[in-house]
């Protein structure tokens, strides 16, 4: 991708003298072919050398998404603006009184109580759809998602966020008259049901959140008062989200990936890490220590296995 | 301003003496060419002739010819001395490089001769520097015998049209091709890099040439880092002509307008890395 983009490299320069783009490829030379028309009849053409590679498809379907969030990519760039560039991954939740929230996610509990945690909460009205399970949440990398948000906002078109369950994958669409945008990414999976509040470190006293956002922070910042002498370090309770206590799963699609690429067959393509752009969780079939509720989202296209 | 230098104990005028009114006028100059420490210096009653060389490969002379200076006078035919063209311009712009309207650096240059250093007297705001710079005994300069005769092809672009070719030019790439044509693709330059080959083509009607005199196709290929400093000069230029001779060596000069709109010269030869007269395409 660099050598391609090396051509458009001087932005500026490109809209003041360039005035059509063609683009062809060669096949037989295993050359792509930009040629670029410019002021003065002066014509750039660059011939890039490319390796075919093999083809993945990801298999995912919008319509079996259980939730989805559309909403101007502005609001949701200005959302991720107050987490640090260096996070990895944030959680989307959807909590009670229709609240969207976003927090980062933090694998270890033991780090939790060191760790500073954001969350930003996000009122209904800032949608334009809201078709949330509620309750319901996701963990997903946040650095691709950046990505595609500073690309939506260039172009100022709002973003569908379609969600299901833990495991599944999250896809991020935009659509255009000109394109249309699929980001899919594995999000984590989560074996313990979101549904049953956890009993751990007795926070039952704690007032139940209500849906003024404000009576929840005014009786989330007593209760930490309160709690904070009586507990040992435990994890922070959040108006908004029904206190769990993550755990890494047993069958977390990240380390069966770290698994898997040590044990990467030579001539098959790269086993894609959880962090990929646009393929969900690729497990290879009969890879090791695959879990039996683990699907292949993307299969080989050329079916050797 | 002029400054007047105190005259040398013997009596004798310097062998070599000039005044300009704003230094920039000449350390601009010397910066389209300054693409290795040593120069070597050539005045005449002409004017001065700065020439920078590497590899024995290429070659760039400066021009700033004696109306440039409001006094320029050399007392024998020619005057030649080598000096460090870093340190010269270092001297030269001890006041800062910033280009502020209506601030200028006042030079007086004087060279007494053989074995002695050259002297830099610079004001600026009321605030002067003496320099003295050591000289050395002058190299032996190429000699590409380019004369208009031998021109196999020529052209004149605008430069605006190649600024930014120069400025983006694939540096992946070990040499720069040069096609020169009466035919498609007429003048196209072209890189050889790391993600693959990219070509430029300037049409013989674009409106950027000013002049198309090819006679004959022409393939050649140089080293591309030796070229890339002409791009300083590129840079400076309005116009800039391109010419080849029947051994592929090229010479690249460039029509420069300084600050107060008169015209000076900079020039580039550089011999081919190899001998192709097939167009590569």
């Amino acid at each position: 991708l660099q050598s391609f983009l090396s051509v458009f490299r001087s932005l500026p320069s490109l809209e003041k003298t360039v005035g059509k783009c063609l683009i062809l490829l060669k096949p037989q030379a295993s050359r792509l072919v930009v040629q670029l028309h410019c002021k003065y009849g002066v014509t750039k053409t660059h011939n890039l050398a490319f390796q075919e590679c093999e083809r993945l498809q990801a298999v995912f379907d919008t319509q079996r998404c259980a939730s989805s969030l559309r909403a101007p990519a502005r609001v949701l760039a200005e959302a991720v603006v107050h987490f640090p560039q260096t996070l990895a991954e944030v959680t989307l939740g959807a909590g009670p009184g229709g609240k969207i929230s976003l927090q980062n996610y933090v694998e270890d509990e033991a780090e939790r109580s060191k760790m500073m945690v954001t969350e930003l909460c996000l009122a209904e009205d800032e949608f334009q759809t809201v078709a949330v399970a509620p309750g319901s949440c996701i963990t997903f990398c946040l650095k691709e998602f950046r990505g595609l948000l500073t690309f939506a906002e260039a172009s100022n078109l709002p973003l569908t966020i379609h969600y299901d369950v833990p495991g599944r994958p999250v896809i991020f669409t935009l659509d255009d008259a000109v394109l249309e945008v699929h980001l899919v990414l594995a999000t984590l999976s989560d074996t313990e049901s979101n549904s049953q509040p956890p009993t751990a470190n007795g926070v039952s006293h704690l007032p139940a959140p209500s849906d003024d956002f404000a009576d929840d922070l005014e009786s989330y910042m007593i209760a930490m008062e309160t709690s904070a002498y009586e507990e040992g370090p435990g994890v922070p309770p959040s108006p908004t989200f029904p206190l769990r206590t993550p755990r890494p799963a047993e069958s977390d699609p990240e380390q069966e990936e770290e698994e898997e690429e040590e044990g990467a067959v030579p001539g098959t393509p790269p086993h894609k890490k959880f962090r990929s752009l646009f393929f969900g969780s690729v497990l290879t079939p009969g890879g090791p220590g695959l879990a039996p509720t683990q699907e292949v989202l993307a299969e080989d296209s050329d079916g050797e296995y | 301003m002029p400054l007047s230098a105190p005259p040398p104990a013997s009596g004798q005028p310097y062998l070599l003496s000039a005044s300009l009114d704003n230094a920039r006028h000449l350390s601009s100059l010397l910066r389209a060419v300054h693409f290795q420490d040593h120069a070597t210096c050539f005045a005449t009653a002409n004017g001065l002739r700065v020439t920078v060389e590497d590899a024995k490969c290429i070659q760039a002379n400066a021009f700033i010819q004696a109306e440039i200076f409001q006094e320029f006078a050399v007392q024998e035919e020619s005057v030649t001395f080598r000096i460090n063209l870093s340190v010269l311009l270092d001297c030269l712009t001890i006041f800062g490089t910033s280009s502020l309207p209506g601030t200028t650096t006042a030079l007086r240059m004087c060279y007494r001769g053989y074995g002695y250093p050259l002297m830099l007297f610079l004001e600026e705001g009321g605030v002067v520097t003496v320099c003295k710079i050591n000289t050395q005994e002058p190299d032996e300069l190429l000699d590409f015998d380019f004369c208009s005769t031998k021109v196999v092809n020529k052209i004149i672009l605008q430069s605006e049209g190649l600024r930014e070719a120069f400025a983006e030019l694939d540096m992946t790439s070990e040499v720069l091709q040069i096609t020169m044509s009466p035919d498609k693709p007429y003048f196209r330059l072209s890189t050889f890099g790391n993600a693959g080959s990219a070509h430029l083509d300037y049409p013989r009607d674009s409106d950027l040439m000013e002049a198309f005199h090819c006679n004959q196709t022409q393939t050649n290929r140089y080293k591309i880092s030796l070229l890339k400093p002409s791009t300083k000069a590129l840079a400076l230029s309005c116009k800039v002509s391109i010419r080849t001779d029947v051994q592929g060596f090229l010479s690249l000069q460039y029509m420069i307008r300084n600050e107060d709109g008169q015209i000076c010269f900079v020039e580039y030869y550089c011999c081919p890395d190899e001998d192709i007269t097939e167009a590569e395409l």
